[in-house]
């Protein structure tokens, strides 16, 4: 997967460890091949094999790809655009499977409260739930300061100018994190409710947070981010008395887009909704440790 | 801006399957509900192919219209978007297109 997504020179992706003040690039080693007829050719650090690769082969048309069938001049690939991520995605999975451990995707639109529902979270449940966070911004680690504040493990996850998380981003922001077995490991995504729909981080679900202080209609708007969510989470809702905001139709437009969508509404401020948020979260923590050999 | 991202995954496969010879057309599909710009990877391709065996490939973009079928009452329907209910009412939907981003195949140039 391209890493470096937008990225010029000065703004390049890293992972800050904010329990050791460590900051690291998220930067792979270019690599060569010389084939046997002599081409050469180098992978730019982003350009990543997906897949176990012999390099030392004679390479004529006929050799054996498992995912390229050739006619001619022609090469078949009928492979999904984002393979290399998701195949990323599912060693994620596969990871956390076997440590029995509750990963969730939060996304939002910047502002809708994601870090002061996950401090509060963090402040209410850190004795109860082992909760680690990768706190993913374009620049600045005042999020993951904040998350640090209110008593969780946390690592920075800075993206430079990329819009999303990717799969890529977070391998390497959990071998800083380090999340022991059966513990909850909550990803901040970037704010933005377009790009971060399309990539699989190998969570167990993805959580999109939605404020009462945005329009209605975002569901509708923004159709991939709510298509792809478990549950949407009404944030802000002691707003609600002085706002237009009809929450019933917002969320028959999630569920327009999403029939099995769970809903939840909540005031990350003020508490009010939080114990159903809490109850979520520990049946699918719950879930997430009998899931393993299921 | 995804569709930078996605352009670079697009280059990178077709690079890796053509074992060092040189890539001439990319073939996609990118479906007209999938939530991708195909100016936006026009727009990013030939940047990104720059220097790779990608580069000059020309590329053929297919982009099918959304379908879908209710689940509900079996009728098989034109899709515009992503919310449009059933006839019947019906939102559990079985999506059947519009939602591809495949890459379908790369055409390579004879070996010298």
């Amino acid at each position: 997967m391209c890493a470096i997504c937008g990225c010029d020179g000065e703004a390049k992706p890293s992972v800050l460890d904010l329990q050791t003040g460590r900051r690291t690039a998220i930067e792979l080693p270019a690599h060569e091949h010389v084939h046997a007829d002599g081409t050469r050719h180098s992978h730019p650090p982003e350009h990543q094999h997906g897949h176990p690769h012999d390099h030392d082969h004679d390479h004529n048309l006929d050799h054996g790809h498992d995912h390229a069938h050739q006619h001619g001049t022609t090469v078949a690939l009928e492979a999904r655009i984002l393979a290399k991520n998701d195949a990323l995605a599912q060693q994620n999975r596969g990871w956390f499977l076997g440590r029995e451990i509750l990963a969730l995707n939060l996304v939002s639109a910047p502002g809708a409260g994601k870090t002061t529902l996950l401090e509060r979270t963090i402040r209410d449940l850190r004795d109860e739930l082992p909760l680690y966070v990768l706190e993913g911004d374009q620049a600045t680690a005042n999020d993951g300061e904040r998350i640090r504040a209110a008593g969780a493990a946390v690592v920075q996850i800075n993206t430079g100018t990329g819009c999303h998380l990717d799969a890529t981003m977070v391998a390497r922001g959990l071998a800083e994190l380090k999340p022991p077995p059966g513990s909850v490991v909550l990803i901040e995504n970037i704010g933005n409710l377009v790009c971060p729909a399309l990539f699989d981080l190998g969570e167990r679900a993805k959580v999109a947070i939605f404020s009462v202080t945005e329009g209605e209609d975002k569901p509708l708007k923004y159709p991939h981010m709510f298509r792809a969510a478990d549950l949407v989470i009404f944030n802000k809702i002691d707003l609600l008395p002085h706002l237009d905001f009809d929450l019933a139709r917002a969320e028959a437009n999630a569920r327009a887009v999403n029939s099995e969508i769970a809903l939840l509404r909540v005031s990350a401020r003020t508490g009010e909704g939080l114990d159903s948020w809490y109850e979520w979260l520990r049946r699918e923590w719950a879930a997430a440790r009998e899931a393993t050999f299921a | 801006m995804h569709e930078l991202a996605l352009t670079c995954a697009i280059v990178e496969s077709a690079e890796d399957a053509a074992s060092g010879r040189r890539v001439i057309r990319v073939t996609l599909e990118i479906g007209r509900l999938s939530g991708v710009m195909t100016e936006a990877i026009r727009f990013c391709f030939d940047e990104v192919a720059r220097g790779t065996g990608v580069e000059g490939a020309v590329l053929d973009i297919r982009e099918p219209d959304g379908r879908a079928r209710c689940r509900g009452c079996g009728a098989e329907f034109a899709t515009p978007d992503l919310y449009t209910a059933c006839r019947c009412g019906g939102l559990d939907l079985e999506r059947l297109q519009g939602l591809e981003l495949t890459i379908n195949s790369i055409e390579l140039a004879e070996a010298a």
